[in-house]
């Protein structure tokens, strides 16, 4: 009675290395080549932007935009954007980057006509950057609020708690006289205010942009004037839900139960971590990158460590390879575990798949607790290597894991699950992305591969020793909730498959490349790294300059950016299906806000 | 469970022993009160994942009888705020405090929500929940690990404990007032702060005399 | 058939519940309080109820585990303590997110540094609990932790940990971390026989 959806398939071999040759000839004068050292890829003229996107997808098929952000080089008066652009057949990244003087107004051609993925980290440069995105659909702030003064990512904007341009701060250490920031703020708090700012006068902006934007749908009435006339109404979920993972918001324009129109609306967990990033070193991010997908530091960890490791050159020794493949592979079921619980959770079902799903991962937290010293902040990879051996007796623990206990605890979960008809009632058909909606809209991840694109960072683009493991990248079909689920579990399957491989392969020897240092040098220039984070591709945009600090460190977070086709997956269905669908993305607040 | 209540103050009669426990009003209500302590079913950030592993099989809250977690308000009698505090987010807190019937504990959970935890610095953080509403217990950590929490829910029981009827505020007359709602300006305005950007702002406008 | 799948699934649940009671028959009501059970209850070859009864049982602290940092001091025969720490503030320089004060000592009379430091804060409420200070200390001087049990009813007054606060002895340190001290204190052995040979030579 279970149709066999298609089970994993093998994805095809990397594509050819030359990337896009005659780009330079096809826009000859406003395409060129970014001669700067150690960077990448081409600079555009603004005005050619969007007819150079339109061919890159079109006729040279990187028809996945996977990355948008912006770098303020105050020190020659300029903004640049900076896309990634793939070939969902896989190969690296092309670059392309949009120059800007900074004199306002700062204008630069929206792509979310060639690319909807664009849509929210266009709508976050303009955030955080103050750069206008012309033909831009809905360009309001996303992670501050309409009326905030500033935008805190430009270079010469100052926190109230500002102390000094780069860490260490210098009043710290030999005479530290210890203090609360907040006593040196005149409002005894973090806040600070324009001059001339006179609070009694003030009207919060409030969400009526946002409203506005919704009621536009809702003139029609329904449609065609025939049958009952019924009257749309907008409702707010969030953020303080139990379903929404977080403090997460949603709003909802309804047609009766139908959703007509669905806004995410996020930053409540918006901590900075980005502007923190650039006034830490590279060594002190480690850490912080822990706080983003707080469910998967290690894998966090992993990507921000080969992103800099890509701008150092230098390669960890081959047992940190396998350490750090292995805590990542674990961190992928524990993370997976965690997700189908709660899904399961927001089907309804509260409490027991979650409890059966934590406590497995509770064992797995035991090893990081082992390994690391932490439960969830792990902290443990370094620049080349980790930060320290596995302790005695670990490998035995996960080999027990993933010989015995997780398969067969996977397989008790497939039985209680799989074949449950109100699961499948529920899911079935829900949320429904299309291949070519997923590409279009950057879903990344699990969300992209249960959409029938077979598209994974480990056979993709290979980093670390995942070219040399043998592991299928799962792919489902149907993309809707169901297959977003059962795509989960193949991926579970496929960790434990990889697990046991780096288990009994681990080789001995250094963990380290060098001596560990605690002020590492970076030369110039830019890097990219990526991985496959459970969530999707997490990806780390460092500029150096040199410094100690990097001058700028971009997180391009698969939760914020799977959130795009959240509307498109709703629209048209029923409004208790939204916490589903939610569910089945699997975000985290941590890493959508930053 | 008559030992807990039970006030040895007071002899009982041998024969009555394991039939009658004596025990003073304010014994019995704050055993009562501390036994069932309904958490608010609300997460803020990484926090909330160690708040969730409380409550789930290993650590088992309702071994204190707290695993009725609430989503609404109405219904909670402990806030524990897991989690960074952003500016974003702190009118929505304070609401949701104000909404919460007395008698009513707030819990800071972790460094962030402590004192600003490590993202203190940034510009959306709220150094402290407690600049805004009354917490009753820290705890340190980041993340304080679940024991680490149920060693902060032991020490809320505490307090509790140290709890009367006849002095405790909200049997006293008079609503007690709630807090102004935060608002989100150019930056986040307290409305207890008005006279002071006023002043600021005086202060701005007016040469220095030393100028 | 509608339905199997619900029955099914139910039948794990079902599993998991007989489970518990088998467990507990197995242990023949050994099962808690009893750090033997305790240790196979809380592995990979956990059965049935996976609670532990903190706080009259606790999970085993990995000696790897860590929250706030302490410092360490050795006391001499006479009693008096005397710091790891020679204020170096390497840990100042590579906090994260800057939560470390150290104060340096000097000579009254020289004005020159002396290496131990006079005061030393750590702000718990900003402390992110990396374990970064403890890993690139070239002294040993400051370490991390165990004691997760801090909570406290005021943050205004305890919450700036100052060195009182934050000394323990080695002996602490020892105790907690045994194997970490093992190969830490054979490491300075050796360091100190290669000085002490390099000056003989």
């Amino acid at each position: 009675m279970e149709e066999k959806h298609s089970g994993p398939i093998e994805t095809q071999s990397p594509p050819a290395a030359a990337p896009a040759e005659g780009l330079e000839a096809r826009f000859p004068g406003s395409v060129r080549r970014d001669e700067r050292q150690n960077f990448d890829g081409y600079l555009v003229e603004p005005g050619k932007l969007v007819e150079f996107a339109t061919a890159l997808r079109d006729e040279f098929g990187y028809d996945y935009l996977s990355s948008v952000t912006g770098v303020d080089y105050l020190p020659e008066e300029r903004l640049e954007v900076v896309y990634h652009a793939y070939r969902s057949t896989g190969g690296p990244a092309l670059v392309f980057k949009v120059q800007t003087p900074r004199q306002d107004p700062i204008v630069v051609p929206s792509l979310t006509g060639v690319y909807h993925g664009a849509d929210f980290q266009e709508r976050e440069i303009w955030d955080l950057y103050g750069i206008r995105f012309s033909g831009h659909p809905d360009l309001r702030r996303i992670l501050m609020w309409e009326g905030f003064h500033g935008h805190p990512m430009r270079k010469d904007y100052q926190e109230p708690y500002f102390e000094e341009e780069g860490k260490p701060y210098k009043n710290r250490w030999p005479e530290g006289s210890v203090y609360r920031i907040e006593d040196k703020n005149p409002f005894h708090g973090n806040v600070q205010y324009p001059d001339e700012f006179t609070p009694e006068g003030w009207v919060p902006e409030g969400d009526d942009a946002l409203y506005a934007g919704m009621k536009k749908v809702s003139a029609g009435g329904n449609g065609d004037g025939r049958g009952l006339g019924t009257e749309q109404i907008i409702v707010n979920l969030g953020p303080q839900h139990p379903s929404t993972h977080g403090v997460f918001r949603v709003v909802v324009t309804l047609e009766g139960e139908t959703i007509v129109e669905l806004k995410p609306v996020m930053g409540y967990l918006h901590r900075n971590h980005e502007k923190i990033g650039e006034r830490n070193t590279y060594l002190m991010n480690i850490p912080f990158t822990d706080r983003l997908d707080y469910i998967c530091s290690m894998s966090n960890n992993h990507g921000y460590v080969l992103a800099v490791e890509k701008l150092m050159g230098i390669k960890p020794p081959e047992r940190a390879e396998y350490i750090r493949v292995m805590m990542v592979e674990l961190t992928r079921v524990a993370n997976h575990l965690w997700a189908i619980g709660f899904l399961l959770n927001d089907l309804g079902a509260f409490f027991t798949p979650a409890l059966y799903a934590i406590n497995e991962r509770e064992l797995i937290l035991d090893v990081f607790e082992a390994t690391s010293g932490s439960r969830m902040m792990c902290n443990y990879m370094r620049f080349g290597g980790v930060a320290r051996d596995l302790p005695e007796g670990i490998l035995e623990t996960v080999r027990e894991l993933v010989f015995e206990r997780l398969p067969r605890r996977v397989d008790e979960l497939d039985a209680y699950l799989t074949g449950n008809e109100i699961v499948r009632t529920r899911s079935i058909g829900v949320g429904v992305l299309t291949a070519g909606q997923a590409l279009d809209y950057t879903a990344a991840g699990p969300v992209l591969r249960a959409s029938g694109v077979p598209y994974d960072v480990r056979r993709a683009d290979p980093y670390s020793i995942y070219d040399r493991l043998d592991f299928d990248v799962a792919v489902r079909y149907n993309g809707d909730v169901y297959d977003r689920y059962l795509l989960r579990m193949d991926e579970i399957r496929q960790s434990l498959r990889i697990l046991r491989q780096v288990v009994e392969g681990i080789p001995g020897g250094e963990i380290q490349t060098g001596k560990p240092q605690y002020q590492v040098r970076v030369p110039a220039g830019e890097a990219y790294g990526r991985v496959e984070n459970p969530k999707g591709e997490l990806g780390f945009y460092v500029v150096s300059n040199g410094k100690p600090n990097p001058w700028r460190y971009h997180v391009r977070a698969p939760s914020f950016i799977n959130l795009t086709a959240m509307g498109e997956m709703c629209r048209g269905q029923k409004v208790a299906d939204v916490v589903a669908i939610l569910g089945s993305i699997d975000i985290v607040l941590g890493e959508t806000d930053r | 469970m008559t030992d807990e209540i039970n006030n040895p103050d007071i002899p009982v009669p041998e024969e009555l022993k394991g039939q009658v426990a004596i025990t003073t009003l304010d014994k019995i209500y704050n055993w009562g009160r501390r036994s069932s302590v309904w958490p608010m079913m609300f997460g803020l950030a990484c926090c909330a994942i160690e708040m969730i592993c409380t409550a789930a099989s290993r650590y088992d809250l309702s071994r204190f009888g707290m695993e009725v977690m609430r989503p609404s308000p109405r219904q909670t009698d402990l806030m524990i705020v897991s989690g960074t505090v952003t500016k974003k987010m702190i009118p929505q807190i304070v609401r949701l405090f104000n909404q919460m019937p007395e008698p009513r504990y707030v819990m800071a959970m972790g460094a962030c929500a402590s004192g600003g935890g490590p993202f203190k610095e940034g510009y959306n953080v709220v150094s402290g929940v407690d600049t805004y509403i009354p917490v009753d217990v820290y705890v340190p950590g980041c993340p304080p690990t679940p024991q680490a929490l149920l060693h902060g829910l032991m020490k809320l029981q505490q307090k509790i404990d140290n709890e009367s009827i006849s002095t405790s505020p909200w049997y006293s007359q008079g609503a007690s007032e709630a807090i102004p709602i935060p608002i989100l300006g150019p930056d986040l305005i307290d409305p207890r702060d008005f006279d002071r950007i006023a002043a600021r702002r005086k202060a701005a406008a007016e040469p220095s005399p030393e100028a | 058939m509608y339905g199997i799948g619900i029955v099914r699934g139910l039948g794990v649940t079902l599993k998991h519940f007989l489970e518990t009671y088998l467990d507990d028959i197995r242990w023949l009501g050994r099962r808690y309080y009893n750090p033997e059970a305790l240790a196979i209850r809380q592995s990979p070859k956990a059965r049935g109820a996976f609670t532990v009864q903190y706080p009259e049982e606790r999970l085993v602290t990995p000696e790897e585990f860590r929250y706030i940092p302490f410092l360490l001091y050795e006391e001499d025969e006479a009693g008096v303590k005397h710091d790891r720490c020679t204020s170096c503030g390497i840990c100042a320089k590579v906090c994260p997110p800057q939560c470390i004060w150290i104060v340096r000592s000097s000579n009254p009379e020289t004005g020159r540094p002396i290496p131990e430091p006079t005061e030393f804060f750590i702000d718990i409420d900003i402390c992110m609990n990396c374990g970064l200070c403890a890993e690139y200390c070239p002294f040993d001087a400051i370490k991390m932790d165990h004691d997760f049990e801090l909570s406290a009813y005021d943050r205004q007054s305890a919450h700036i940990y100052n060195k009182e606060r934050l000394s323990k002895p080695v002996s602490y340190y020892a105790s907690i971390r045994p194997s970490n001290y093992e190969r830490e204190e054979a490491a300075r052995a050796a360091k100190e026989t290669a000085k002490a040979a390099k000056r003989e030579s």
